[in-house]
């Protein structure tokens, strides 16, 4: 069972990311739950969700202290890096995070998501270069599943960042 | 059908069209809104009625006429809309015409907040109105479920004439989780509505439907039929799951998302060695009063636990009759309980009734 | 024997099939009798009696439904034009007309009234304004005239403190949505005509889909006015006539065309 918190400000697609993972684990025969947990503004609050994947019925869709986490900004990176369970795995969007963890019991990984996402036209795509590195880190699904929930679920007018979408994720998954 | 990821909002309009669903009447509030969302789109393109309401009173008053002249229909809204909506609620159950409300409950009382919560409990089990009645009242526990129970609250409003609310609470409103939905039935055509129904008065006396009844003899006479109905609602129409409650010496009672979180509970108290069950009530009401008396005399105490002061509290208290221990553990302002902060409270009635 | 005497004679006044033969609650000199019957007579004489609905009001018309002989529900105060709007987009190929008080369209139900205008809904509202509540036992109304004296204005409707009578058929009149809105009076046999003229009009509104319409009637409360039927249809005319003009406030062209066919 993985408990998967992504967190950051409204705009940056954690909710997005955790839909795609979702998306991804459903069509892999996992149980899973996706639950968001954001403040009134939809744009430059905080926008979090709690994704659960599970190979047994989910009771719970919260919890305190997740397995692994994303962290995109640094009031996330605060909130969640010391509340990582014991071996969890902690990704950490570096250029917007200039912390690091002091925790042995965690790996943690630091990823210039913001920036490889802007190199590769479109900063917007940063969630996906996270989600690559937590999912390859995590090990719990192939990269492909999540492609292959970016192809079936992407939205219309989104379709025109689908290969970018991919790229971002397999970007992120040289980091783990 | 394959299992799509279904948010819990536009699952339940979904489902709600999927069950035959003739025609919307809303009003925006948050959390339920996507409700209205999906419909405003869904609806007009399969031909069907949704009209945005000026305000939760009109919504509910459009319900009512709609569902008198014999349609399958529908409003949804969340706490403060639901207590504007109550004079309607009363006059449609004295007028026995079926109808169904969502309600998806946020933190009060007052404007209180968007999040979720179970605050509504006893205006939906107790007092959804003025005058002796009680709406079907169905709590879902995940997506699948909020999906099914959509369609069964049609189906037992139609059987027995009455109101199905679904009480949900704002979290299953806004999660996302696999479910599959049912084929589409078709729309009820308007010939085929049924001969109670205000269809105009062609080759027959004129139905009416009212509930005003100034000669209190005849109000009584109605008032008994109504509550004889409720007794056949009562006796047919409990729902309820359990979870390991065949060994337990400690028995959980929580419903919706805080009987989800509570299946978790079960699942770390039996790993420490706590002989753990829970009994989530899926009908609020009728209440499985006698299921729970039933438990309540195999087990050693009964803990509670709701996002609220303690309303369900009150159903289970009167259940067990006082012969066992009934704790509770709540969570207000709309904060979900989490298992981490429940465990201890079930170690704790553990403890408190080991002779 | 009387029966068979009047067996042979020619019928030329009897109850329209729209209206069930049957003594109403109302009080002596009350016009809401025949304003029951002016709507039933145009329900007959358009031929829908058997697809109208009804919707009656909480106030004096409470128990409408036992006079009109058609299918009729009763709504919550004020709610009638909600009732109405659930019923029409339910029942398209309907009839149907509320029956609505002041206390009940003008005050509580202001809310309703306005929106069901303005969304133009295909439906038709019989508005009876008689300055007063009837049924609760003569209360001040939303439309009871300035320094007029009722049971909760014992010194007169003071406008500084209650505000002023509601003028609904102008403010209705102002919404996009309704194509038909008039002012009539049953205070006399002439008024009385103009208003069944009018009732028709606003249903033949509603059966050719051209929007929303209502007849504001004004109307007597002798017994809460505390007056005769007779000083009632006086008083009225001198009190109500000046500060409610009688008189279309909407008439949109098609409604026009239809009033200039014959």
């Amino acid at each position: 069972m993985e408990e998967i918190i992504i967190s950051g400000f409204g705009g940056q697609g954690t909710l997005f990311a955790g839909q795609v993972l979702a998306y991804a684990a459903m069509d892999a025969d996992f149980h899973v739950t996706w639950i968001p947990s954001y403040g009134p503004e939809m744009r430059g609050g905080k926008a979090r969700c709690t994704v659960i994947i599970s190979d047994q019925e989910i009771g719970s869709p919260l919890v305190r202290r997740p397995s692994a986490a994303i962290v995109m900004n640094i009031p996330s990176f605060e909130t969640f890096e010391p509340m990582v369970k014991p071996g969890g795995v902690l990704v950490v969007n570096q250029s917007l995070v200039p912390h690091r963890s002091q925790r042995e019991d965690i790996r943690a990984l630091y990823v210039p998501a913001t920036e490889l996402a802007t190199d590769m036209g479109n900063m917007r795509v940063a969630n996906m270069v996270c989600l690559g590195a937590l999912v390859q880190a995590l090990g719990i699904l192939p990269l492909e599943a999540l492609e292959q929930a970016l192809d079936r679920h992407l939205a219309e007018r989104h379709r025109k960042w689908l290969s970018l979408n991919k790229e971002a994720l397999r970007k992120g998954a040289e980091f783990a | 059908m394959a299992k799509e990821l279904w948010e819990g909002n536009a699952a339940i309009a979904e489902a709600a069209i999927r069950a035959g669903l003739e025609a919307f009447f809303g009003y925006p509030i948050t959390p339920q809104t996507e409700i209205l969302e999906h419909l405003s789109h869904r609806l007009p393109e399969l031909g069907r009625v949704f009209l945005q309401a000026e305000s939760e009173i009109a919504s509910i008053n459009m319900v009512y006429g709609a569902a008198c002249a014999g349609a399958r229909v529908m409003t949804s809204s969340s706490s403060p809309g639901i207590s504007l909506m109550q004079e309607g609620f009363s006059y449609i159950a004295c007028s026995e015409v079926p109808a169904v409300i969502i309600n998806v409950m946020r933190g009060g009382p007052g404007l209180g907040n968007v999040a979720p919560s179970q605050g509504d409990y006893f205006q939906a089990v107790k007092m959804a109105g003025h005058g002796d009645f009680h709406p079907i009242v169905l709590a879902p526990g995940n997506i699948q479920e909020a999906i099914d129970l959509t369609v069964l609250a049609f189906d037992l409003a139609d059987k027995y004439r009455t109101l199905a609310m679904i009480a949900a609470d704002g979290s299953l409103g806004q999660m996302m989780e696999p479910a599959e939905m049912p084929p589409l039935r078709p729309v009820r055509p308007p010939e085929e509505r049924a001969a109670w129904a205000l269809t105009g008065a062609k080759g027959r006396k004129p139905n009416i439907i009212t509930s005003l009844y100034l000669v209190e003899e005849e109000l009584e006479k109605v008032n008994l039929r109504l509550q004889a109905k409720l007794r056949e609602i009562a006796a047919n129409e409990v729902r309820w799951k359990e979870y390991s409650t065949e060994d337990a010496d400690l028995l959980m009672v929580a419903f919706g998302t805080v009987g989800r979180v509570c299946q978790t509970v079960v699942r770390e108290a039996r790993a420490k060695g706590l002989k753990a069950g829970l009994l989530r009530p899926i009908t609020l009401w009728p209440f499985p009063s006698a299921r729970i008396a039933e438990l309540a005399g195999r087990v050693r105490g009964i803990l509670v636990v709701e996002m609220n002061a303690g309303q369900m509290l009150e159903d289970v208290r009167l259940a067990v009759e006082g012969r066992r221990p009934v704790h509770f553990y709540g969570r207000m302002g709309g904060i979900i309980p989490l298992p981490d902060e429940i465990l201890p409270q079930l170690e704790e009635l553990d403890a408190a009734t080991r002779s | 024997m009387a029966v068979e005497m009047i067996a042979d004679m020619e019928l030329v006044f009897k109850y329209p099939e729209s209206l069930t033969p049957r003594v109403t609650h109302y009080c002596p000199g009350c016009t809401h009798g025949v304003i029951h019957r002016l709507i039933a007579e145009v329900i007959d004489e358009l031929g829908v009696r058997e697809r109208t609905i009804g919707v009656a009001p909480v106030g004096c018309a409470v128990l409408a439904y036992d006079y009109f002989n058609m299918d009729f529900c009763e709504a919550a105060h004020g709610r009638a034009p909600a009732m109405a709007t659930g019923i029409k987009r339910v029942s398209p190929d309907k009839v149907v007309f509320t029956y609505q008080g002041d206390g009940d369209l003008a005050a509580i139900g202001t809310s309703e009234i306005i929106h069901t205008a303005n969304r133009g809904e295909l439906i038709t509202t019989i508005f009876v304004n008689n300055a007063i509540y009837g049924m609760t036992g003569g209360q001040m109304a939303p439309t009871t005239l300035p320094g007029q004296v009722t049971t909760s204005s014992p010194r007169g409707r003071d406008v500084e403190t209650a505000g002023w009578p509601m003028k609904m058929a102008e403010l209705i009149g102002m919404l996009s949505g309704a194509a038909y809105v008039t002012r009539q009076a049953v205070l006399d046999v002439p008024g009385i005509r103009r208003t069944k003229k009018a009732i028709k009009l606003a249903f033949q509104v509603q059966l050719a889909g051209l929007g929303f319409s209502m007849v504001e009637i004004l109307s007597t409360c002798s017994t809460n006015w505390g007056v005769s039927p007779l000083e009632a249809l006086d008083w009225a005319k001198q009190n109500m006539l000046p500060y409610y003009p009688l008189g279309d406030t909407k008439v949109v062209d098609e409604v026009r065309a239809l009033m200039a066919k014959p």
